[in-house]
């Protein structure tokens, strides 16, 4: 494992080097390198299972997290390789030669987060959503609960209680709060 | 062919404006397997098919008045002892189902059975949370059975959203896109629960007053408006059974 991380870390410069348990650990390298390290690992140090890509919206950083999960089922290590994007023009370079699932992978995120990935196939159809046409739903400053107000007819008189506020007053009125229950309060 | 496009003037207005609005979008609106095409018969002669005007009827529903009164009554008693389910889960709740078929709630004791296919059945489960994309398949469905027709809404979803009141996939409120007979409230109710709704169902043909399906032919603009306000890619004719 850290003969793989070593040699990730000097033939990509990689950052933010973290070993989570003995068999997984995650690197960080800039977004030109990213697939070179993806391709490296699969065709040099046997990961040769994709196990997934995820993105994460760095909102306040104005940035996207990507991440590639691979497994060495030889060995029964996974290594993430960690990038980040920029948010506003968020174009990534795509992987789909390398696994044909990774297809499907960046299709979700194009419809989930508007990530372009050119040349990938099929990109633009839609996903999970038919017909959209708002901003990417999985955007942080999509107001979910504002869309569907305005969208799906709330049906009036809906109230939301506090759970252990609401069991207090109604089933035991008269016994006092306790200090630690008031931290839990707020 | 032809003779069919004039029979459907609304469908033919409908295809027209969807095409324009699609083109408008860049986009193409059939689906391939509804494209014009020319096929081979068995006996070796070519046909031509056009699936969306083929296999849909564009009328618009219409009022059934009932018939009188003993009749209608005995036709009720009839109606209320034969409720065949369609076998079409659209949330979690239908996990709830098949419990029902089991010895142990038994529906059938009810003459209540589930059907494969909308054509055979009269009742619709919702059962629980509704996305959009489901929505357009329910409606579709929906339409294609056969009147008199009975929707029970399953879950705390299908009345308000329950636990998914903020979401931007799933509807709110059922009773604004098809009709609703009974709901069965809860989170999730148990068989039980369905059982009862089921037996509020038939006091309710019994008594007349599961006129639901009228109720959507008679407001079919407002539901059409409402289904059409959230389907965004409408790609099927009005009213297709």
């Amino acid at each position: 494992m850290n003969e793989i991380l070593d040699k990730i870390k000097q033939k990509y410069d990689a950052k933010d080097v973290t070993v989570e348990r003995d068999r997984l650990a995650f690197l960080t390298v800039a977004k030109d390198v990213a697939i070179d390290a993806v391709t490296y690992l699969r065709d040099y140090e046997g990961f040769s299972h994709f196990v997934m890509m995820s993105c994460v919206d760095w909102m306040e950083d104005g940035k996207y997290q990507l991440l590639y999960l691979l497994h060495n089922p030889e060995k029964k290590v996974d290594v993430g390789i960690k990038t980040y994007i920029d948010r506003d023009n968020a174009v990534m370079e795509s992987a789909h030669h390398l696994w044909k699932q990774i297809w499907t992978y960046q299709r979700e995120l194009h419809e989930a987060f508007g990530i372009d990935f050119p040349g990938s196939p099929r990109v633009e159809e839609n996903f999970v959503l038919e017909g959209w046409d708002d901003i990417p739903h999985m955007r942080r400053e999509f107001n979910t609960k504002e869309y569907s107000e305005n969208t799906y007819f709330p049906r009036p008189g809906r109230e939301t209680y506090d759970p252990a506020t609401y069991m207090r007053e109604k089933l035991y009125p008269n016994q006092p709060v306790t200090a630690k229950r008031k931290d839990n309060d707020k | 062919m032809s003779e069919e496009k004039d029979m459907n003037p609304k469908v033919s207005e409908m295809l027209a404006r969807s095409e324009a609005n699609a083109k408008a979008a860049g986009k193409k609106f059939v689906r391939p397997e509804d494209e014009e095409r020319e096929v081979v018969a068995p006996d070796g002669s070519i046909i031509k098919v056009n699936p969306i005007y083929d296999y849909f009827s564009g009328a618009r529903p219409t009022e059934e008045k009932p018939r009188n009164g003993i009749v209608e009554k005995f036709l009720n008693w009839a109606r209320a002892e034969s409720i065949w389910v369609l076998g079409f889960g659209t949330g979690c709740g239908s996990i709830e189902i098949p419990p029902l078929v089991t010895p142990r709630f038994d529906m059938f004791r009810f003459g209540v059975q589930m059907r494969p296919t909308p054509r055979q059945s009269n009742a619709f489960i919702i059962s629980g949370y509704l996305s959009v994309k489901t929505l357009k398949r329910v409606i579709r469905t929906y339409e294609q059975m056969p009147s008199p027709k009975y929707v029970l809404a399953l879950g705390s979803c299908t009345i308000n959203g329950g636990m998914y009141y903020d979401s931007y996939s799933t509807i709110n409120r059922l009773d604004h896109y098809i009709p609703v007979d009974v709901y069965i409230a809860g989170c999730m109710p148990r068989p039980e629960a369905l059982l009862a709704g089921f037996g509020k169902l038939k006091e309710l043909i019994k008594a007349g007053k599961a006129e639901k399906a009228n109720e959507y032919a008679r407001n079919f603009d407002w539901y059409k408006a409402n289904q059409k306000k959230i389907v965004k890619d409408w790609n099927m004719p009005d009213y297709n059974w």
